[in-house]
This record gives structure tokens, sequence and C-alpha cells, in this order.
């Protein structure tokens, strides 16, 4: 079954000169974790953020199981999307517990049910429920935050999940901790990720198909050992250079100390 | 001076209820009023900068020059100077609350937007708390400027501590300007030792990191 289409999709920003997302088609299997690789400003986010109508296409049709996401009601369509991004997507009022009741409480589950998949979810991302169910964010490290935004992203069980850069601001010792427990729960459920990364290891590692981006259009898109032996043009080739050259990305860019 | 007071504590606190009922009363209209402006406007950033501007302006129209205007239209008494508290609150409430609301980080919005929260529930889950502190310091203020104002509302005929007061200018009597000066001061004090706790006691139950902090960069202006 296909979880995600682009047939021919569009976008440009009112103001710019060019689309963020140039007439762009693929289709992802359901279960599939792909990862969108791109240097900023590659459309990669806005491609991403497509598929939950935070931005809206100018052309083309996106579906979702075969549905055209733009005949449904878009806070519908979102209950049914993981959303997770980098850094502060927790609700600083609120207790872990809250944050991850989010979704859960806005589709009436009751509390008994809500209580069962917090500490659930808290231990799928290996946090210690009774310690860090009534904690709020600020009282977490980076990689604690982390955890409990992919865990509130998850509540609902939701059929796709969207990950912008979710460890883009985690030490290199955390983010390889995380990348690995994210294939777990990756494999213990078999949804559709589809994750956005800059970080060339990061998304190779992780994609059953790396898509790659540049000036909103789809360079490559195949199974990471196709384009390292088979790079589609000379960009996907200086890419992959770059980042074998100095494992370099991985903890040079966008790392330590922001 | 205690003399005084025993023999007139009655028209004291006579003039002090009637200062209460004053402030009271504006502050519930002018916090309903500020409360819709506030939702209608929010929406647009140059439309609730535009409107903060516009209140800016009729903030810095001295008091008693608003009082003798509006004479002749709505007459003197509780009424005028209770429409010109609330006209007044309209600047420090709205700016507040503008402020407040915009200060919620864009990244924590787009997140609640995200997951699928409609509007209305991000406005009163997410932004409404968020904003609290810098919404409570606008009200902070409000009152002890409309206690303040409200005394010149004497010179309409409102009553009030400012009631002591013109009476004590006009009879040349110390001891009630003094008794006036003090109940105007004590209440303004009062209400802002109070006040202070309150905001304390949010911040405290609000205890999550350095969102709280943001009132502070409100918390000026009070002397105008």
């Amino acid at each position: 079954m296909i979880a995600i289409g682009f047939d021919n999709v569009a976008k440009r920003f009112p103001g710019a000169t060019a689309n963020a997302v140039d007439h762009v088609s693929f289709e992802i299997e359901e279960g599939e974790l792909i990862t969108i690789l791109g240097t900023s400003g590659s459309g990669k986010t806005t491609l991403l953020k497509m598929v939950n109508r935070l931005f809206e296409p100018d052309a083309g049709r996106i579906s979702l199981f075969g549905e055209d996401i733009m005949e449904k009601d878009p806070v519908k369509l979102r209950h049914g999307i993981g959303y997770v991004i980098q850094e502060v997507g927790l609700f600083p009022h609120m207790t872990v517990r809250e944050n991850i009741a989010t979704v859960p409480k806005i589709l009436k589950w009751d509390r008994a049910r809500i209580d069962v998949r917090v500490d659930e979810l808290l231990s799928l991302v290996n946090l210690d429920p009774a310690e860090f169910r009534h904690r709020y964010p600020a009282q977490l490290s980076g990689g604690q935050q982390q955890r409990v935004g992919l865990a509130r992203a998850l509540a609902a069980d939701p059929a796709v999940m969207l990950l912008d850069e979710p460890f883009g601001a985690i030490d290199a010792i955390n983010r390889s901790k995380l990348r690995d427990e994210l294939l777990e729960i990756h494999g213990k459920h078999k949804k559709t990720y589809l994750f956005v990364t800059h970080d060339v290891g990061e998304a190779f590692k992780l994609g059953d198909r790396v898509l790659v981006m540049d000036a909103g259009k789809v360079r490559q898109f195949d199974a990471p050992r196709t384009i390292i032996d088979a790079p589609a043009d000379d960009f996907v080739r200086e890419l992959l250079a770059l980042s074998g050259g100095r494992r370099g990305w991985d903890a040079t860019d966008a790392g330590f100390g922001l | 001076m205690l003399e005084y007071f025993v023999k007139y504590h009655h028209k004291l606190t006579e003039a002090l209820l009637q200062h209460l009922l004053i402030v009271g009363l504006t502050l519930v209209i002018s916090i309903a009023i500020a409360s819709v402006l506030t939702l209608l406007i929010m929406r647009s950033r140059r439309l609730s900068a535009f409107v903060v501007r516009v209140l800016g302006s009729v903030y810095s129209i001295p008091s008693l020059a608003l009082f003798a205007i509006l004479i002749p239209f709505t007459g003197i008494g509780l009424k005028t100077a209770v429409f010109v508290l609330v006209l007044y609150n309209q600047f420090l409430l709205i700016r507040n609350f503008i402020a407040g609301l915009d200060s919620v980080d864009a990244r924590i919005l787009e997140a609640a937007e995200g997951m699928g929260m409609s509007p209305a529930r991000i406005l009163i889950r997410i932004k409404l708390p968020l904003a609290f502190p810098v919404m409570l310091a606008g009200v902070h203020l409000a009152i002890i400027s409309t206690i303040g104002i409200a005394t010149i509302a004497a010179a309409i005929g409102a009553g009030g501590i400012g009631s002591v007061l013109f009476d004590g200018m006009r009879t040349r009597s110390p001891v009630k300007l003094l008794w006036g000066t003090i109940l105007a001061a004590g209440l303004a004090g009062a209400a802002n030792i109070l006040l202070v706790g309150i905001e304390r006691f949010a911040a405290k139950r609000l205890h999550f990191g350095e969102v709280g902090s943001g009132h502070a960069r409100y918390n000026s202006g009070i002397g105008s």
C-alpha cells in the first residue's frame, strides 16, 4: 500500500523567486522509514510540512493512503500524523504526562487509558515513567526532552510520523543512542516515518531509502547502498564525498554547544 | 489628626469605599473590553500595532483635560469617571495582552498546530497560560494607574479619595490633605504589595523555566 504519494507537487512562498519545492513526485510504501536529506534551503522541511498541511502546495496532489489530503479537515488529518520538531516543541507549562496526553485528550480518551498509554510510551522511549511522568520540560535534558517529544508524537498511534531534524540540537553521543532507539521503535510498529535531516551519516544510517533534495528538486531517491554505489549526479557524488571525507557533518554541523 | 479621624472616619471610609467602587467597576469593564478587543485584533500584527499606537496617544492625554472634555457629553459623576478610566486602561491592558500572546515561542505554536490542536484549543491551552505572566503585569499596571487617576475624578464629582484631597485644598485644611494623601498612597501601596504577591504566586505555580520572566520588560511606565 502507498502511504504517502506526491504527484507533481510545487510550492512557492510569497515574494520568493524560485519554488521551495519544485514539481516533486514520489511514492512511499507503508512501513518505510524515509530520510529526506538536503542542505538548508533545499526544500526538505517545506516538503515535510506539506504532508500535515502546515504548508499547502500551489500545484500537484498529495495523498495519504490513497486519499487527497486537501479533501480532509486539516485538524483531523493531523490527529493521524505524529509530528516531532527540533528542540523546543514541548509545552513548557505542562508536565511530561500532559504533553504526551495532548492528542489522546483531543480524541477524548478516558483518564485510565491515557495513564496506561503515557507509561507505555515513556518505557518505549527508555524513560522511567515513575521518575519522569510529572516533570516539566525545563527539568529534562535535551535528550530526554526529545524522547518525550517522540513519545508525544506516537501517543495516538499515528500511521505516519513526520520528524523534522529531531536530533539536530543534541550532542553526538546521545544522538547516536536516540537513532538506535528510533530504529528499534520503527522496527516494532512498522509505521511510515518521514525523517528530515541535513546529516548525511544520519540519513544513510536511518533510512530504508534516502530522498536527496537540492533547490526544491529530488536529486535521487533510493536505498542507501544504491546511492553510494551509483550516485545519480554530481551533486549527490559531491555530497557523499564531503561527508565521507571527514566523517564530519555529524559532529561539526549544528552539533555541539548550540 | 487622630481627632479628625475619630470625628470624620465615616467620611473617610465612605471616600475610600467610593474609590474602591470606581476602581473595581473600571477594572471589570476594562478587562472585559480589552479581552474582546485583543481577540479581535490579535491575528493581525499590523492591526494590533496600530490599535496599541492609537490607544497610546489617548493614554497621553492629561486626565483632567479628558474629564473636562467629556462633561458636555456624559455629564459629571461616576459614569464619566469610569468611562475615562476604562479608556486609559485599554492601552495598558491591550498592550500587555498582545505582547504576552506575541511572546509565545513560534515553534511551540507550530508543534501544537502540527499535532492537530484547533486554533481555539491552542489559544486556551497554550497561548493564554504562557502569556499569563505578561498579561497579569498589564492588569497590575492598570490597577495602580486607575487608583491614581481616579483621585482626579473627584474634580467632576465622582467622589472617592480625591474628594477628600480637593476638599482639603479648598478649605486649606492640612489635616484633610494629609488624610487624603495617606489613603491614596496607602491604597496604591497596598494594592501593589498584593499584586506583587499574586504575580510571585502565579510565577511559582507556572514554574517552567524562563517563559515567565518576560513581564519585567513591560513593567515600566507606571508613572505616566
